[in-house]
């Protein structure tokens, strides 16, 4: 695969924009929002918390989508299939990372607002399922012996992607026909002061930009690792040739 | 032969191979017997509390039980390099899939018969609620069960530490219908809420995923 002329440069920009759109989210989360009424400093946690949260429920589409990708190209267009999975297997990646980092900070946030580390309320106990299904996803690509890999991964992400919303219609009926402590005040985007905005969206954009970048870097690994393999695989063949000879 | 004769001779075989050695049925009903007891013992129940969570220690018995039996019904494929010839052999994939998810669900069935008036002898229960609803509920949670446990344990045929991915895989899919089936016979057995949401719940995950395991078996097993 050659290299791209373009991407280096692009990349290294991307990088820079986005450390420096972080390091700006950052200091507005932290001193220029104002301190929420009734939570004190505690709150900021929420411009890292809630970004990561709703990225975690973006990444899996990507990963849905490209597994699909990779089941419709198999057989057709074994190269457009290859870079599929490449994509699939980062998605899946940033998905967990995003996710761990929605269900720790949840938690550390939770234990010092609410005195509890965890309640089965349905955004969590759905954010952990997801967690679940995506760290099930890279352990059996892990597991599975190569030449499988891909087609067995790509076909439980299918599984997970009809799992998803099941999941969370069937534990928000499960959490609203039960009576359960109300932690969460309704959605916080909802009561969020047009003051905190601004904090707010950059977080979200930085942390979007960030996850794009580690996306990307991802992919372009799992794609040079693919390309190694190959060249591995075809000088075998050629070494077996020269024996035959 | 039709396609439903070839899920025929596929069930067939299962059951055959099964009732000569009797292996799974023997393992999983000594398995859910051991495991009721056990949480007797953790949790001891009195009559009121044993219906809130018999449901859900019923459903937790079968579903152990069922990974058990699981992958051993696909390691007798592997036996004799039988699973080539299954893949070469001009009958639909989706038919050997659905013959043998037929047979593991007559099998966690029968275990279920048997497993069923033990708890009621263990837990001193009688349903307060529809108990007739009963025989809607154990079958369609047996299904939702059986159905991913066979598709996934085909997936993971050639994966080394075969025992240990099934359970890491089936678990988070199967979590709707484990609710769904715990809520369902929790409901008809304490009277105190309306089942129907659970078992139009277990309904629709039955259907989209019994479609997306018969799709995607044909891909499954000719993953190479």
């Amino acid at each position: 695969m050659p290299r791209s002329r373009i991407l280096g440069p692009v990349g290294v920009a991307w990088f820079g924009l986005t450390l420096a759109a972080i390091i700006y989210a950052t200091r507005m989360a932290l001193v220029v929002a104002p301190t929420d009424a009734l939570q004190g400093n505690v709150f900021r946690i929420i411009f890292y918390h809630v970004p990561h949260s709703m990225l975690s429920l973006v990444w899996p589409y990507v990963n849905l989508a490209a597994s699909l990708g990779f089941l419709y190209w198999q057989r057709r267009d074994p190269l457009k299939a290859l870079a599929a999975d490449a994509l699939a297997i980062s998605a899946a990646e940033v998905t967990v990372v995003y996710g761990s980092i929605c269900l720790l900070t949840g938690m550390l946030w939770g234990k010092v607002e609410w005195g509890i580390w965890w309640t089965w309320d349905y955004r969590l106990t759905s954010m952990l399922v997801l967690w679940l299904l995506y760290v099930a996803y890279l352990m059996l690509r892990k597991l599975s012996s190569t030449g499988q890999t891909q087609t067995l991964a790509a076909v439980l992400s299918v599984f997970a992607g009809i799992d998803v919303p099941i999941v969370y219609m069937s534990i928000r009926w499960w959490r609203t026909q039960h009576p359960s402590p109300i932690f969460f005040s309704g959605d916080p985007e909802s009561k969020m002061d047009p003051s905190m905005m601004p904090a707010f969206l950059w977080n979200l954009s930085a942390w979007a930009a960030w996850g794009v970048f580690l996306l990307t870097m991802r992919y372009l690994l799992e794609r040079r690792r693919q390309d190694n393999e190959q060249d591995a695989a075809l000088k075998a063949i050629e070494d077996s040739l020269e024996l035959t000879r | 032969m039709t396609y439903l004769g070839h899920v025929w001779s596929h069930l067939r075989k299962d059951l055959h191979l099964e009732w000569r050695s009797r292996d799974s049925i023997n393992g999983m009903l000594f398995f859910s017997l051991l495991v009721v007891v056990v949480f007797s013992l953790a949790f001891d129940p009195t009559a009121a509390m044993s219906r809130e969570i018999a449901g859900g220690i019923l459903w937790v018995a079968l579903l152990f039980a069922a990974t058990t039996a699981l992958n051993q019904s696909w390691t007798r494929e592997l036996r004799n390099r039988v699973l080539e010839a299954q893949r070469m052999a001009p009958s639909p994939p989706s038919a050997l899939f659905l013959g043998k998810a037929l047979a593991n669900f007559l099998f966690v069935a029968l275990v279920e018969a048997v497993l069923a008036p033990l708890f009621v002898v263990f837990y001193d229960l009688h349903a307060l609620g529809q108990g007739w609803l009963l025989w809607v509920v154990m079958p369609l949670g047996t299904w939702a069960l059986v159905c991913n446990g066979t598709f996934f344990a085909a997936l993971g045929l050639r994966t080394r530490n075969r025992e240990m991915l099934l359970p890491l895989i089936l678990f988070p899919i199967s979590i709707p219908a484990l609710l769904g089936m715990i809520q369902a016979t929790t409901a008809i057995l304490s009277g105190e809420f309306e089942p129907g949401l659970w078992i139009r719940l277990l309904i629709a995950y039955n259907l989209a995923f019994t479609t997306a395991c018969l799709l995607l078996f044909e891909t499954a097993l000719n993953a190479e």
